[in-house]
């Protein structure tokens, strides 16, 4: 073995010293490994190397004696010689030093980079002592805005095409170039044609020099002035990882971490710009009660009072939660066991009708990011699109397509960002994704969903080759998302095997449902009937004793009156359920509104207690990414006022109504999380914080559903409806990991292909099922330890037929929108879009109306009025609007439940 | 003086009021050198091009013949792309063969395009040649409708389609590598060797062989009449005829065809068929012998032969055939400021020493010319040439990708060696003591001056 991996590394000689490296490793790289540090400002490892600013050359001898090469184009060779430190050499840099600092301003004392600046750096520990130009420097501009969050200081660019490369080659927006020639040379846009790009914060990052800054920090704080301290971004669910820093007690800036299985040091503006939000002057920072139409300042006491009392009279089946996704775990778990193990109600629910059932997202073999961009894999893509949801993991989607060979299949009601990316774009009618996977399936021999036959066998030709993973979500908020859910089922019947990433957008709604905030759940993707015993012994005062409603059943218990109290937990409905009507009318319609809540939205506006928590920046704690990914948050800042965190809330609610959850801080709930919820064993505090969890770790480290797919399938059947223990004992924990381990081999046989880090975990899961296993005798003996959720075949669901005179409504989000965020963060507030429907060019004149045009839209539920844009990338019969966008409420033509909206389109 | 009768090979027809045409180039033997070279297998075309040792006429002088065996076997689709953006100061050979003789070139295209096995051949015309375009897509046009180009040539099933593309006003783009990017619609920039050898990757990362108009235009003459006849002419490596483009102060500046290897400068430059000698009967001062980026030569140079190898030896190329003529009326400080100042026009903007080291060097040099000179301007600008071009050394090292940068090195380290006097009296006196080492063999004071000897 060792004979045959002897050719995996090469042998060079850097500085006199032999030193190892692998083969394709740039000079510079392995130079820097073998502690060596070569400048560069051009070079970056996460993008093509261009060898463009020279600074990184050094006399390389492959046998033709020494030659000044880049190091960061040259791949290193055997026996190579690579001298950094000869005379030539140091010259060389000195040189290309000079040159740059030429024309550059040396505007240091007001530049924002000062103290940060490569350039800086490298000029004190490479560059010549003083200047010897004597003419006149270059002269622009002073900076130029080239889009609304970046501005643009030509003086200070170094021309390193760093910028570019990322806009070009990374985010595929290639709105920012170089123009002119020779020393006049510049970055610059298109005229009229802005550096628009939801990536553009990633320039300011990677620039080597002041000559990008972003608006929102220019001039805010001085480098060497900024505490920081390393988070997690919970903008959206992909959780990339981030650094938070601040000066005086105030967020001023986030960067993004290059971490391998997640974000690779890119951040989208939105995640990067929206700590404004944070810094609001309009965070609640005392509670709020109301006194008649107002809400007024009251203290703690007085308002958990109030909240405690509402509490106490109502029955627990008139009690309901909702929200959890803006929450740490440890806040979700703790709100979990206040609402089912103190209040009993299991009327709760992290989403808002605008995401897919907690069993489909928990109950399916879960991939990693990384899996679904393994080299030559096909990835079927069923969801919203993902540059507008999940900006970052369009990144790194694209960069799979572009670099290893990943073909993506894309099923959606309407083109996407993807599309231009996808080997195959199937359109298909809304609410229709069960039919078209079916016929997928089957090879495409009939068209379904309004696909044409041979788009879906081309499409099945794809899939044939090579591991398909499944990137699954929720595309269209006018329909129901029950032909996601077919989607998957018939995925997950058909082929066991494959694995699903979830694509639900909401920051940690995956952590929230393994935290149990979903009806029917209970904390560690565990169901009431399977769990109840085991959580009671684990000291929860109960446990509901039947599955609750999920959101829309709340919303419509609380519009007829069945709900005495509805709690809101970081949740807007008014904004976020798509159902607008449903929404006003559960909120006029629950007696008492409790809200926790960071900022004023409209749905806390008509709250009866108002309780202020703490932002993402002002808690420690962890979050779990979409693919189950737990990483730490990190405390950075104070809350404003007398904000808390969520389960500190919650604890004294608790205590309010004579129960006492049981922990006094984050660390005392993980702890609880780590012994109660089975999706989490194994994930000490001490692993969490070990340096090999740095990047997060994915749970549960090793479990059944990913282990043995089909043993599960076969258990289904045999006892749909019993709990499914799967045989497992207490004192047969440990043997049951071992099957693990055996199954996991079969499936390395089956596959071939198995993810180093799932091997990893699974290495670790067994440890951990030893730990497990010594702990047991302390247990009670009770309960056994609770299989995790699986899907349960629904039998799936399908759309009624359109009728001829109307179109199908698809309704999208951007990543701009109305949202609290977006709009409590100057930067970003105005970037929203205008709404308009747009149509196939083809249908308009079907429709008997013309481009730009005011149409009115009529739905079962309302009407509004939009202008038409004629756009093919909307299929014909399909009109396309965004939610949650200035001009009239699309949630007014939806109704919740409804398969599919069905729209009347008419001039106005 | 060795002014040899041996007949012209490319610019038969350059004398005929009609020679772009299809009816003039079809009477004059035109597309004979296509019908023998179907006649036989691509390999023995390309072998007939190596047996004439045919070199590369843009600047490098590559064997032709070598370059086309350097495509990976096996590999396709491979291209031909026709470097036709000749942009360097003095030379204008190209366009002159692209403007009377463009069947010729097409000729020359479709013959390498057989022996190389290409489909597809782009030919790349500098933006600012408006007759060459014209007159180039003209015969294209005829010679697609003839059937010389396009499917089934001649009735064989050999099938070639050519791509007419101007550029775009960048010197850089005769860069091969800066073209090929270019072709491909990206900004003019230099590609780096390694890895991106054309031969390897190329256009659109595919096998390319780029060839120069000069060179291909020989190859319907090559194969007419053998690879061995033009080997005969010449002498040393060069072989066959070569066109040199006189300018500067000569009589008779112009394009002279001429046989390669034996014609010496001072034929080119003093012959009444060719150059006439220097205006108003002037002294020579000095000549640059291939290029604006070659060494310059002198009077002791002009009995050299027109040949790669002793210009060579000598210290500076043959390049692209231009000879630009200076005579005693020469500001020596204001020629080399003349020439840096093309290059630091012309640097893409890519590499920093040269993006910022060639436009320093001219600002330098125009505040000498201005006479604002400082005694260290002349240290200054040699350390900045040394920055760019380490060792100031003939062939030149480089810190960048192309040879741009180090083109502009070579005029300065030329004058300042030569004309120190010059310069030591424009900067405002001082001791003139130079810094760096230069080696090269034409770099070499004047043989009368009593001043101290810098380097080789």
């Amino acid at each position: 073995m060792s004979d045959a991996q002897a050719p995996e590394t090469v042998v060079l000689t850097i500085n006199g010293k032999q030193v190892e490296a692998t083969p394709g490793e740039l000079v510079i790289d392995a130079a820097e490994r073998n502690g060596t540090y070569i400048p560069r400002f051009c070079y970056h490892p996460r993008m093509e190397p261009v060898g463009m600013c020279r600074m990184c050359i050094v006399e390389i001898d492959t046998g033709r004696g020494p030659a000044l090469q880049p190091s960061c184009m040259i791949p290193v060779a055997p026996d190579m010689v690579v001298d950094t430190e000869s005379a030539v050499t140091k010259k060389a840099q000195e040189g290309v030093l000079e040159f740059l600092l030429l024309n550059h301003p040396l505007d240091c004392p007001v530049c924002d980079k000062g103290g940060e600046c490569p350039l800086q750096d490298q000029t004190m520990a490479y560059g010549p002592g003083e200047s010897r130009l004597v003419e006149e420097k270059r002269h622009y501009a002073k900076p130029i805005p080239i889009s609304d969050l970046v501005d643009l200081d030509r003086e200070r660019c170094i021309l390193c095409d760093r910028c570019t490369r990322f806009a070009k080659d990374v985010a595929g927006d290639a709105l920012i170039h170089f123009i002119d020639r020779g020393n006049q040379t510049q970055v610059n846009t298109f005229p009229d044609h802005p550096f628009a790009s939801y990536f553009s914060g990633n320039t300011v990052q990677i620039c080597p020099v002041g000559a990008l800054t972003a608006r929102p920090y220019r001039f805010k704080a001085r480098p060497w002035d900024l505490d920081q301290v390393e988070s997690t971004c919970t903008s959206c669910s992909v959780g990339c990882r981030v650094v938070v820093q601040s000066s005086r007690n105030e967020v001023t800036r986030y960067l993004g971490v290059d971490v391998d299985p997640v974000n690779w040091g890119w951040l989208c503006d939105k995640g990067r710009f929206d700590y404004q939000a944070q810094t609001s002057e309009a965070r609640l920072r005392t509670p709020l009660v109301r006194a008649g139409d107002e809400l007024v300042e009251a203290g703690w006491g007085a308002a958990l009072a109030k909240a405690a009392a509402a509490l106490r009279d109502a029955d627990p089946d008139r009690i309901a939660v909702l929200g959890g996704a803006r929450l740490t775990n440890e806040s979700a778990y703790a709100w979990a066991k206040l609402a089912k193990g103190v209040l009993g109600t299991d009327h709760v629910d992290a989403q808002l009708g605008d995401g897919l059932p907690a069993e489909v997202v928990l109950g399916l073999p879960k991939a990693t990011i990384d899996q679904v961009c393994a080299p030559g894999g096909t990835v079927l893509l069923i969801g919203p699109d993902v540059k507008e949801e999940l900006p970052v993991l369009f990144l790194r989607l694209r960069h799979a397509v572009r670099h290893d060979g990943v073909r993506i299949v894309e099923l959606a009601p309407r083109r996407s960002s993807i599309s231009d990316l996808a080997a195959a774009t199937l359109l298909h009618r809304p609410g229709t994704e069960g039919e078209v996977v079916q016929a997928l399936l089957a090879g495409g021999t009939q068209d379904a969903g309004g696909v044409p036959a041979e788009a879906l066998a081309a499409a099945a030709a794809l899939l044939e080759a090579g591991s398909v993973t499944v990137v699954l979500g929720r595309a269209n908020l006018a329909d129901s998302g029950a032909g996601a859910v077919a989607a998957a089922e018939a995925i997950h019947a058909a082929h066991p095997e494959v694995r699903f990433l979830s694509a639900l957008r909401r920051a940690n709604v995956h952590g929230a449902l393994d935290m149990g905030l979903a009806p029917g759940l209970l904390p560690g993707r565990t169901t009431l009937e399977d769990a109840g015993p085991w959580f009671r012994d684990g000291g929860w005062p109960t446990v509901p004793a039947a599955r609750g409603h999920d959101a829309i059943g709340i919303l419509e218990a609380a519009a007829a009156g069945k709900v005495d109290v509805l709690v809101l937990v970081g949740a807007d409905p008014l904004a976020d359920v798509p159902d607008r009507a449903l929404a006003t009318k559960a909120l006029a319609g629950a007696r008492t509104v409790i809200a926790i809540d960071q900022l004023p939205n409209a749905s806390n506006r008509q709250a009866d207690v108002v309780l202020p928590a703490a932002g993402y920046t002002e808690v420690d704690g962890t979050t779990t990414n979409l693919e189950g990914r737990v990483s730490t948050v990190a405390r950075k800042v104070t809350a404003p006022g007398t904000a808390r965190d969520d389960w500190m809330i919650a604890v004294d609610l608790a205590r309010l109504l004579g129960a006492d959850l049981g922990f006094g801080s984050v660390e005392d709930i993980w702890t609880e999380i780590e012994a109660l919820a089975p999706s989490h064993a194994g994930l000490t505090l001490e692993v969490l914080h070990s340096h090999d969890a740095r990047d997060g770790v994915v749970v549960p480290l090793a479990g059944p559903p990913q282990a043995a797919p089909d043993e599960v399938s076969s258990t289904e059947g045999a006892a749909p409806s019993g709990p499914a223990h799967e045989g497992e004992s207490d004192s047969g924990v440990a043997e049951a990991a071992g099957e693990a381990a055996v199954a996991a081999e079969a499936a390395d046989d089956a596959e071939a292909k198995v993810d180093a880090e799932a091997e990893a975990t699974e290495a670790q899961a067994e440890a951990v099922a030893d730990a497990a296993g010594a702990d047991e005798p302390s247990e009670p003996a009770a309960a056994a330890r609770p299989a995790l959720v699986r899907l349960q075949p629904s039998g799936g669901a399908s759309a009624p037929a359109p009728d001829a005179y109307s179109l199908r409504l698809v309704a999208t989000r951007k990543l701009y929108d109305l949202g609290t965020l977006v709009q409590h963060s100057p930067s970003l507030a105005g970037l929203v879009t205008e709404n308009a429907v747009h149509l196939h060019p083809h249908d308009f004149d079907r429709l008997g109306i013309e481009a730009g045009a005011s149409v009115t839209l009529t739905a079962a539920a309302g009407a509004v009025q939009l202008p038409a844009v004629p756009d093919a990338s909307v299929p014909r019969g399909s009109a396309a609007v965004l939610v949650n966008q200035p001009g009239p409420a699309i949630g007014t033509l939806l109704t919740a439940g409804e398969a599919v909206t069905d729209v009347r389109v008419e001039r106005a | 003086m060795a002014v040899t009768d041996a007949a012209p090979i490319i610019t038969t027809r350059f004398g005929l009021d009609d020679g772009h045409t299809l009816e003039r180039y079809l009477a004059t033997g035109g597309y004979e050198g296509l019908r023998a070279a179907l006649a036989k297998s691509p390999t023995a075309v390309h072998e007939e091009v190596k047996a004439a040792s045919l070199l590369g006429r843009g600047g490098a002088g590559f064997p032709a013949g070598v370059k086309w065996g350097f495509c990976p076997p096996g590999v396709w689709p491979r291209y031909l792309v026709v470097n036709g953006d000749e942009s360097e100061p003095g030379t204008y050979k190209d366009r002159l063969l692209m403007e009377r003789d463009p069947h010729q070139l097409i000729e020359g295209v479709l013959i390498a395009c057989y022996a190389i096995g290409a489909a597809q051949a782009f030919l790349y015309v500098r933006g600012e040649m408006a007759l060459a375009q014209e007159r180039l897509a003209q015969a294209l046009n005829d010679a697609y409708e003839a059937g010389f180009v396009g499917r089934n040539i001649l009735g064989t099933d050999f099938s070639v389609d050519i791509v007419l593309h101007w550029g775009a006003g960048a010197y850089i783009v005769g860069e091969e590598t800066a073209l090929i990017e270019s072709l491909e619609g990206n900004r003019g920039m230099p590609r780096l060797k390694p890895p991106y050898f054309p031969a390897a990757k190329g256009l659109y990362m595919q096998p390319t062989i780029v060839n120069n108009v000069e060179t291909l235009s020989n190859l319907p003459w090559i194969v007419g009449h053998g690879g061995t006849s033009f080997a005969e002419l010449g002498a040393e490596s060069s072989r066959g005829t070569r066109l040199f483009a006189v300018s500067g102060h000569v009589k008779n500046p112009g394009v002279y065809e001429v046989e390669f290897g034996v014609t010496t400068f001072r034929d080119l430059i003093y012959a009444p068929v060719y150059g006439g000698g220097i205006r108003d009967g002037n002294q020579l001062k000095a000549f640059i012998p291939g290029g604006a980026s070659a060494p310059w030569f002198y009077e002791e140079h002009l009995d050299l032969p027109l040949e790669a190898g002793a210009v060579g030896a000598a210290g500076s190329m043959l390049g692209s055939g231009a000879i630009v003529v200076m005579d005693h009326t020469t500001d020596a400080v204001k020629a080399a400021w003349r020439v840096v100042r093309f290059f630091a026009r012309e640097s893409c903007g890519k590499c920093t020493p040269c993006r910022e080291g060639t436009t320093w060097l001219e600002r330098i040099l125009r505040r000498i010319v201005d006479g604002h000179g400082r005694p260290e301007d002349i240290a200054l600008l040699l350390d900045v040439c040394d920055n760019i071009s380490p060792g100031i050394a003939w062939p030149p090292k480089q810190t960048t990708i192309c040879p741009l940068g180090p083109s502009a090195v070579s005029p300065i380290a030329s004058a300042i060696v030569r004309f120190k006097d010059e310069f030591v009296a424009a900067c405002g006196g001082g001791d003139g003591e130079l810094p760096v080492t230069i080696s090269g063999a034409a770099y070499t004071p004047a043989p009368d001056s009593s001043s101290e000897v810098a380097g080789v």
